[in-house]
């Protein structure tokens, strides 16, 4: 063995010429190497399930359509009640009305948040429907539609329920069909202090 | 009625062009051919994969009202892709912006294509190059590779 590698060494006078080539590969292969991290980083991020039941909430900001910035992070020692909404969505307008009475019954005493989150809208419409019926509550539009995209939402309505931790506690898929349902959602989570 | 007569015409004139206009939408309406022109460079996320120009939903319907309505207050093209990547995420644009990962779906299949060409070209040649038996004094012959033949002399030395 040690005689090939002699052999070798002497049979290449030059060896930064054969070096060359080397370099070339090295480069190839870092580049797949990188190639193919951007490529894993991609699947693993397309691969994390959505937001499920008992998982802490964070990093959720509802620009309203008056320009008030919520923080879902500064909601803390709240029920948050996080609904998705369209103005084109006729399921949506189902629960309008339920919701607003909810949000009414609950507002007095503070400890319930109503957040209306528009996916895929055009503001004139949703302004119009939110008029319609009479919504009072916080709505603003999914700008960029990153809080759908955190939840994975797969279409309208949606409603996701938090503690008073910020920790996804109840979703409805679909409209609520009555007020006795909201109800019955938000109620145990006030209960638990 | 000498002096009743411009009058009558002009009102005339303005009953006869009217109703052109109202269908047209106005003189600054864009036409649905101007709307559907951006409208085709879209996509909603409500319906995927369907261009918003064809999308027949309330959703995509509204989203071209919304285009004609910037169109009619001088927005650009660019403008308005701007406004709706802006709105609802770059998952809107057919074609994605040159920016961030995005680059890679500009950069690796050039890339791809011109390794596989190199690759096809270096085999194809080898597949030309005639083989050449090494020369009395131990020089290269054309086209015979050094490399090769270093092998084949340690194999041989091998017991």
């Amino acid at each position: 063995m040690d005689d090939v590698q002699t052999t070798n060494m002497e049979a290449d006078p030059n060896p930064t010429s054969r070096s060359r080539p080397h370099w070339g590969r090295a480069i190839v292969w870092v580049g797949l190497l990188v190639l193919l991290g951007i490529l894993a980083l991609g699947l693993r991020r397309t691969q994390q399930g959505p937001i499920t039941i008992g998982d802490r909430v964070t990093g959720i900001t509802l620009t309203t359509f008056e320009g008030e910035q919520i923080n879902v992070d500064g909601l803390q020692g709240k029920v948050v009640v996080l609904n998705f909404w369209a103005s084109w969505c006729k399921p949506c307008e189902q629960e309008a009305a339920d919701l607003e009475s909810a949000w009414r019954k609950y507002q007095p005493g503070g400890d319930v948040v109503f957040l209306g989150v528009d996916y895929v809208d055009t503001e004139p419409e949703a302004l119009a429907y939110l008029e319609k019926f009479s919504i009072t509550y916080p709505n603003g539009p999914d700008l960029g539609t990153r809080i759908s995209q955190k939840f994975r939402i797969q279409g309208v309505p949606e409603t996701y329920i938090l503690d008073q931790e910020g920790v996804l506690r109840f979703v409805q898929i679909g409209p609520f069909t009555t007020l006795g349902q909201i109800t019955s959602a938000i109620d145990p989570l006030l209960n638990e202090d | 009625m000498k002096r009743l007569f411009p009058a009558i015409t002009l009102i005339l004139v303005m009953l006869l062009t009217l109703p052109a206009l109202a269908q047209e939408g106005g003189p600054n309406m864009p036409t649905d051919d101007e709307v559907n022109a951006i409208a085709k460079g879209l996509y909603c996320p409500v319906c995927e994969n369907i261009p918003l120009d064809v999308c027949g939903t309330q959703a995509c319907a509204q989203w071209r009202e919304l285009i004609r309505e910037k169109l009619s207050q001088g927005w650009s093209e660019g403008q308005i892709k701007q406004y709706f990547a802006d709105q609802y995420g770059d998952r809107v644009l057919a074609t994605p912006p040159a920016r961030g990962l995005n680059w890679l779906v500009y950069l690796v299949p050039p890339l791809l294509i011109a390794a596989g060409v190199y690759i096809l070209f270096r085999a194809l040649r080898a597949w030309q190059r005639p083989v050449a038996p090494a020369m009395p004094d131990g020089s290269l012959a054309e086209g015979q590779d050094e490399y090769v033949l270093r092998v084949e002399e340690e194999l041989r030395k091998r017991p």
